[in-house]
């Protein structure tokens, strides 16, 4: 038999009961509404949080930590071997921070196929003049274009740009903390002196934020090739490598084969920012819990309807039943109600989830710490839609499936007889 | 003559509350074009044998044919069908589903059957209307129409598959003695023009003594 019987019947049932119709189909769109409205926020701010502090960390850092030798001189001596040996005061092995060969390594890791980049960094310990008075400070010589493409610098750039840092030799994009107590303006200079006692004047570029305050009253980003003259050293001193991965998950497995290759200091991201995997988790768990919690609702209002259907329905059922529609064909009916009001309804908690989502995205969002964000953050991931809709007609369905359950065992003898 | 209809030693109880014999060996014949109707006193079970000879109640014992074909045992998917395509149903109130208009009414069986198309089941029920002289309340809501009416459009209902036979459950029961008779003369020239056999239920005495042949039943058994 054909389905557009059955569907021309569902539709005049739920067309006949106008008001029943559009109450359980609202609490579809509700649920659904609430569903895309609360996902688009929550994943938004997640990756705004997450992009705040995992975007610009590498997945991989890399550098050399100096620390004391793990076996002293007397360990190698089979002499003493069965002997108690007690090495007291024991100092760091002295050492260079640079990484051996670096070119070398940045080369290869740009060469793997897992590895998105990796970029050099060297880091310098530098004093802020102003005046008589010597800020402490920590410049970063970075391979600016590099960093802008893999970590997003310019996003935390505030004033002036990462361009201008990458055109000026002798540029510096200071940290606003800094500016701020040096009190200098985009254009000015910056006299900079080095732990050895040497003055660098450089032209303030920009401003940098990066929304952790004590951060910024230290930091400063310059060219690699600054910084290495900052320091008297040659191009090939680097003191850290960051790289960035295409799957954050293969992190541990890259770091762990750097150390055990290069005789080097691998940290992956995971290691870094335990806390971070986890809060994003939670907060993601809980958009679901409320979201399933608010179709469940839904659902249940369907029901009831739909079971009040049943009761007001049952002659229509007993006469359907005698004129030859069977069982399996009323609960195709009372089904296909249910997945009606759970499409329309879910249809127009999408968009009414979109205009919303579309509302809250415009609504000013300004902080300190997230120097390029003006909105609120919604993320407009069409797979919550597609979800959405899914879930909508699964719970209606469900909701549906037992109340037609019971439209198909009712015995039409039953009800003739009863009038 | 061929039989539209064969029932043999049915037997039916009721068991709740307690034991009870409905139909004590029941064996009835109906043949085609033939006018049956089935006269008792309230209880005496001739409700209960219509449900049980038209398929819907399966809880009995006994042999049910339908034109020459056995039907006990079937599943109801398959006594839905045989109800769809053989039998055509008139209750005294069950009349019609009263959110569709009475055209979709008639037109639903067939639908459901799905031999014909959409155009060809709408001529049909215009077809059967007409014959009933309701043709002009096609279009209305079936809840909008009066009660012998309904009635007019249950029988054009239980036309629209070409049935071999037509069950009335006190078909006129409900209606006044004018519409009771029109009810009976529409009946009257299905069997004699088409050649459709009936069984009809009633309490109606001068009804019952037009139709071609009085079955009588008491206690569950039939009398003559």
């Amino acid at each position: 038999m054909k389905f557009s019987v059955i569907l021309s019947i569902s539709k005049t049932h739920l067309l006949s009961r106008k008001k029943q119709t559009i109450i359980a189909a609202l609490g579809v769109t509700f649920g659904i509404g609430a569903y895309i409205i609360m996902m688009s926020f929550m994943t938004g701010l997640n990756g705004l949080l997450d992009g705040l502090m995992l975007n610009r960390t590498p997945h991989v850092h890399i550098y050399n930590e100096i620390e004391p030798s793990s076996t002293q001189p007397i360990d190698s001596d089979t002499t003493y071997s069965d002997h108690l040996r007690i090495v007291r005061s024991v100092k760091p092995k002295t050492g260079q921070l640079k990484i051996h060969n670096a070119s070398a390594l940045l080369s290869y890791l740009n060469d793997q196929k897992y590895v998105k980049g990796a970029t050099p960094l060297v880091k310098a310990q530098a004093f802020y003049m102003a005046g008589s008075t010597r800020l402490n400070g920590s410049l970063s010589g970075v391979d600016v274009m590099k960093e802008t493409e893999l970590y997003n610098l310019d996003a935390y750039v505030i004033e002036g740009s990462t361009e201008a840092l990458a055109m000026n030799e002798n540029g510096i994009l200071l940290g606003k903390g800094v500016a701020k107590m040096l009190s200098v303006d985009v254009g000015d200079v910056v006299q900079v002196s080095t732990v050895y006692g040497d003055i660098f004047p450089l032209k303030v570029v920009g401003f940098y934020q990066s929304g952790l305050a004590e951060l910024d009253k230290i930091q400063s980003y310059v060219n690699l090739k600054t910084a290495q003259r900052l320091i008297g050293e040659s191009v090939n001193y680097i003191t850290d490598i960051n790289v960035k991965l295409f799957s954050v998950e293969d992190a541990p497995q890259v770091s762990a084969d750097l150390q055990k290759k290069y005789d080097l200091t691998a940290v992956d991201i995971q290691t870094a920012n335990a806390e971070f995997d986890t809060g994003t988790s939670i907060r993601n768990m809980i958009s679901y819990a409320v979201s399933i919690a608010l179709l469940i609702v839904a659902g249940f209002g369907i029901y009831n309807i739909l079971n009040m259907f049943i009761y007001e329905k049952m002659n229509d059922i007993a006469i359907l039943k005698a004129t030859g529609f069977s069982g399996r064909d009323v609960q195709r009916i009372f089904i296909s109600e249910a997945i009606i009001i759970g499409v329309v309804g879910g249809v127009l908690g999408l968009i009414v989830g979109y205009f919303v989502s579309l509302l809250i995205s415009q609504a000013p969002f300004e902080t300190e710490a997230l120097p390029t964000i003006k909105h609120m953050p919604v993320n407009f991931d069409p797979s919550f839609y597609v979800i959405g809709i899914i879930f909508a007609m699964v719970s209606t369905f469900f909701a549906g499936y037992l109340p037609a359950k019971k439209a198909q065992k009712i015995d039409p003898v039953d009800i003739i007889r009863g009038q | 003559m061929e039989k539209a209809l064969e029932a043999i030693d049915i037997n039916k109880h009721f068991r709740k509350p307690v034991d009870f014999h409905v139909l004590k060996d029941i064996s009835i014949s109906i043949d085609k074009g033939e006018f049956v109707s089935v006269m008792g006193k309230s209880g005496c079970g001739k409700s209960t044998l219509l449900y049980i000879l038209s398929t819907m109640d399966t809880d009995y014992t006994g042999e049910l044919f339908l034109n020459n074909k056995l039907v006990t045992g079937r599943t109801s998917d398959e006594l839905a069908r045989i109800r769809n395509e053989q039998i055509g149903f008139v209750f005294q109130f069950h009349y019609l589903l009263s959110e569709f208009t009475v055209l979709e009414n008639v037109m639903l069986p067939a639908k459901k059957l799905g031999r014909k198309s959409h155009e060809e089941i709408e001529h049909d029920a215009i077809a059967k209307l007409k014959l009933l002289e309701i043709d002009d309340q096609a279009l209305k809501l079936s809840s909008r129409i009066s009660g012998g009416q309904k009635q007019r459009v249950a029988i054009a209902r239980s036309l629209i598959n070409d049935p071999v036979i037509i069950m009335g459950d006190e078909p006129t029961g409900n209606l006044d003695s004018k519409n009771a008779n029109n009810v009976f003369e529409i009946f009257e020239d299905l069997t004699e023009e088409q050649g459709l056999s009936l069984l009809i239920v009633t309490h109606d005495d001068d009804f019952a003594k037009r139709t071609n042949r009085i079955i009588t039943m008491g206690d569950g058994m039939i009398l003559d």
